[in-house]
């Protein structure tokens, strides 16, 4: 009884904290492009300041790693 | 997948080039301090490779800030700053992915979605945790563990109940006001009641406790909801992300001369306006310079080019083909063509709003029915001596064991798989009613310019006419954006001759020097020297004023018409043709494809007419239609379907809209249609067969929570897995559909 008093509220924090961390992800937008976050990760900048320097047209990544 | 459907049928409208600027101008929208925000559909892109080349080459322009491409719904939105608007759309032509302007702010998540995500989030937490804690007082916990337990669990359930059960309560409470009843209805009293009681057996220490229960049916409802939402949404935004039609502005020429973009609303008559061709015709005005050929197809389903003239009144709507016009208004733009369209849709819109949901109409007979039985249950414990606790609670049993768990998913489960599989075949539906209704149809009606046929003529071959001088023909066609000269150029083989001196001339046709001779592609009064074969119209080609070969043309039947035509007869509907094009034209596809019954020359209202008439004598009528003059019939109809190449108003007045060009989407369908009511039928009967079992137990009082929990979860698995059959037999695009996945991705 007396581990109970502590261990039942600790899971229902832990299931509060998973709730809120999944309602924080909704709204800032992580579900909005799924199928885009699945590719990025293949790209090799990442926002707007690298964005002009890269040529698309090269990949020297690809030559190295296949 | 489905998206690359989407990209074969998205053809972009051939937009103003001169105005495409202003176009992007007018779409975009103000976020503050000089910064504009457009949305572009790009249907093409499909990998990280095509992301980068995307955004950095639309980075690259002058005046974007800042470009992000979203895959999922194949868009990029672009940040930009300036007077005028970076030419977005050729830029993207010129990386290889054609795209067109999108409704700003369309890829924004739908505020009811996020709303029935987060319920369900709340829901799913509550009902887990309860759940855990109930299976230990199940196990039997102590009596003072036990109390503990079932005071944690009311505050869960509480938050539960107010926080996702809010959806269910508004939507009973606004059937209630209305005098109606729907599924929500015994829903909310079933739930609140379990709550209630539940709370008041806490406070006086009972042994059972219906939180669990409470929770997990609004969990599980939620669930049927939620995906019959998504379902909704993912067929919203592919259908928002075809290409507008109707523009957006046009070029207006002020008294002084100047040239001034201004939105359609803002166009007053009088006001002259410039038409370049390949512009659509923004209000319905009169020519005043300028000669052109009109493709009148999308508005009032003429399948020939109409040649204008100035004095010609020409309609809000039609395509400019050949040569630029100055047009004067005549009419406001909601006073137009156009609008005229919008009132008689409004005006027909009765039958589909009569219609009442298969679910409600079931909840309209079961409430009546459960309440009752829990009230008589009631009467029958107090007669019996049970005493008011006992009988209050064997009755909210009752209440909570036929509580329309299974019910509430049989039909919205059912409606998800189907129009999951409709999507995988290209076809989008707005909402599960339209299946419902699809099912119903007894006769199909269709239109037949851009509907029955592709709205694009072809060349009939018909041998006469020498390859050398076909050939020609092709060449000197292929300068012309004219459907005519397109399909001309279309049937050309082989090598083509080197041509000097091409110049078109609106609403004649082209000329052209090849080996010293003149020769001319268009009008045979214009092609032809005077007097030759003045009464001949049609289209020739000529030499030096003599007649080399004319052409005559078809507009091409869509993919598999004929199939699909003799599907649904097989299936026992009438099929029947109203199109506004001239009788020859329509008795010609009709009898290639075999079809007897149809009306030519119908105006939108004689279309509705005929409609109505069909519903009078007890027909349910399946209406599909792609042009302006069909939306007031899509609208009207039983219910209806569009092709993706259908104006925007037709688009949005159908229940149904098929991105691919083959025919067959109508058979298929209208045959998913049929099997999901079978389903959504067999699944009312399992549910009913269950309440027959579970009745009798709750009403002798042997229900505890646990048999509750067990109980309701059994039905509505059993609900859920004989919905999910509708995947599986007869899909054979199944196998296939992640086969791209495994491959790796080129231009990586």
């Amino acid at each position: 009884m007396s581990s109970l008093v502590f261990l039942v509220p600790l899971a229902l924090l832990l299931g509060a904290a998973a709730l809120g961390a999944f309602l924080w992800s909704l709204r800032s937008g992580q579900y909005e492009d799924l199928d885009g976050a699945a590719e990025r990760i293949f790209l090799e900048e990442e926002g707007d300041s690298a964005g002009g320097e890269v040529d698309p047209g090269k990949s020297p990544r690809k030559a190295k790693s296949s | 997948m489905s998206m690359a459907a989407i990209a074969d049928a998205a053809r972009p409208a051939p937009a103003g080039r001169a105005s495409a600027r202003e176009e992007i101008r007018l779409a975009s929208r103000d976020l503050g301090q000089g910064l504009r925000q457009t949305d572009l559909s790009v249907p093409g892109v499909h990998c990280a490779g095509c992301i980068r080349t995307v955004e950095n080459g639309l980075r690259k322009l002058d005046g974007v800030e800042h470009a992000r491409v979203n895959l999922s719904t194949r868009r990029a939105s672009v940040q930009w700053r300036g007077e005028e608007a970076p030419d977005l759309l050729s830029a993207l032509d010129t990386l290889g992915f054609p795209g067109h302007l999108a409704e700003t702010g369309g890829d924004r998540m739908d505020p009811e979605l996020g709303r029935l995500i987060r319920a369900l989030a709340v829901a799913g937490f509550a009902a887990m945790n309860i759940m855990l804690l109930s299976v230990s007082v199940w196990s039997g916990a102590d009596e003072g563990t036990r109390q503990a337990f079932h005071w944690i669990s009311a505050a869960l359930a509480f938050a539960c109940l107010a926080y996702s059960g809010r959806v269910f309560f508004l939507s009973a409470w606004s059937a209630l006001r209305r005098g109606r009843t729907n599924m929500d209805v015994p829903i909310s009293i079933g739930v609140t009641l379990a709550f209630a009681l539940s709370l008041f057996d806490t406070a006086t220490g009972g042994r059972h406790a219906y939180f669990d229960a409470a929770t997990t049916l609004i969990f599980f409802l939620l669930i049927g909801r939620t995906l019959d939402h998504v379902m909704r949404e993912k067929a919203r935004v592919a259908v928002r992300g075809l290409a507008r039609l109707a523009p957006r502005g046009a070029t207006v020429i002020e008294a002084d001369g100047r040239r001034l973009h201004l939105p359609v609303e803002e166009i007053a008559p009088g006001m002259r306006i410039l038409l370049a061709a390949g512009d659509r015709v923004p209000v319905d005005a009169v020519v005043e310079e300028g000669v052109s050929d009109l493709d009148c197809a999308i508005a009032t389903g003429e399948s020939a080019p109409r040649r204008v003239a100035p004095g010609a009144a020409i309609q809000a709507g039609t395509l400019n083909l050949s040569g630029p016009l100055t047009i004067r208004a005549s009419a406001r733009a909601d006073e137009s063509f156009l609008a005229e369209m919008v009132r008689l849709m409004e005006a027909a819109e009765g039958g589909r709003a009569r219609y009442r949901r298969l679910a409600d109409r079931a909840a309209a007979l079961y409430s009546p029915v459960v309440h009752a039985t829990a009230f008589a249950t009631f009467l029958g414990w107090m007669a019996l001596g049970g005493g008011l606790h006992q009988s209050i609670t064997v009755a909210i049993a009752v209440l909570i064991i036929t509580c329309p768990c299974a019910l509430g998913l049989a039909v919205p489960i059912a409606q998800v798989m189907a129009a999951r599989r409709l999507f995988e075949a290209g076809i989008m539906v707005r909402d599960g009613s339209a299946i419902e209704r699809m099912a119903e149809i007894d006769t199909v009606a269709f239109d037949k310019t851009g509907t029955l046929t592709l709205g694009r003529p072809r060349l009939v071959e018909d041998g006469k006419t020498a390859p050398g001088d076909l050939e020609i023909a092709a060449a000197i066609a292929a300068r012309s954006g004219h459907p005519l000269s397109r399909a001309i150029a279309a049937a050309g083989k082989g090598t083509q001759p080197v041509l000097t001196d091409v110049s078109e001339h609106p609403g004649l046709g082209i000329e052209a020097r090849l080996g010293g001779s003149l020769y001319r592609l268009g009008r045979a009064e214009w092609a032809l020297e005077a007097g030759a074969d003045a009464q001949d119209a049609g289209t020739v080609l000529s030499r030096d004023g003599r007649l080399l070969a004319r052409f005559a043309f078809e507009d091409a039947p869509r993919p598999r018409a004929r199939e699909a035509v003799e599907a649904l007869r097989a299936a026992g509907l009438g099929v029947t043709v109203l199109s506004g094009d001239t009788p020859g034209a329509v008795a010609a596809t009709a009898a290639s494809l075999g079809i007897d019954d149809f009306a030519p020359a119908l105006m939108p209202a004689g279309k509705v007419e005929r409609l109505a008439a069909l519903a009078a004598s007890g027909h349910k009528v399946l209406m599909v239609g792609d042009g302006i003059n069909d939306a007031p019939a899509l609208a009207a109809a039983h219910v209806s379907m569009a092709p993706a190449s259908a104006a925007d108003i037709g688009r949005n007045a159908a229940d149904f809209v098929f991105l691919r060009d083959g025919l067959d989407a109508v058979p298929a369908a209208f045959t998913l249609a049929r099997r999901t009511g079978r389903i959504v039928r067999q699944n009312f009967a399992l549910a009913v067969a269950y309440n027959a079992i579970a009745l009798p137990i709750a009403i002798a009082g042997w229900v505890t929570p646990l048999v509750a929990a067990l109980a309701m979860s059994l039905s509505s698995i059993l609900v859920v897995a004989n919905a999910l059959r509708l995947r599986g037999a007869g899909n054979p695009a199944r196998g296939r559909r992640y086969a791209p996945r495994l491959s790796p991705e080129p231009g990586l």
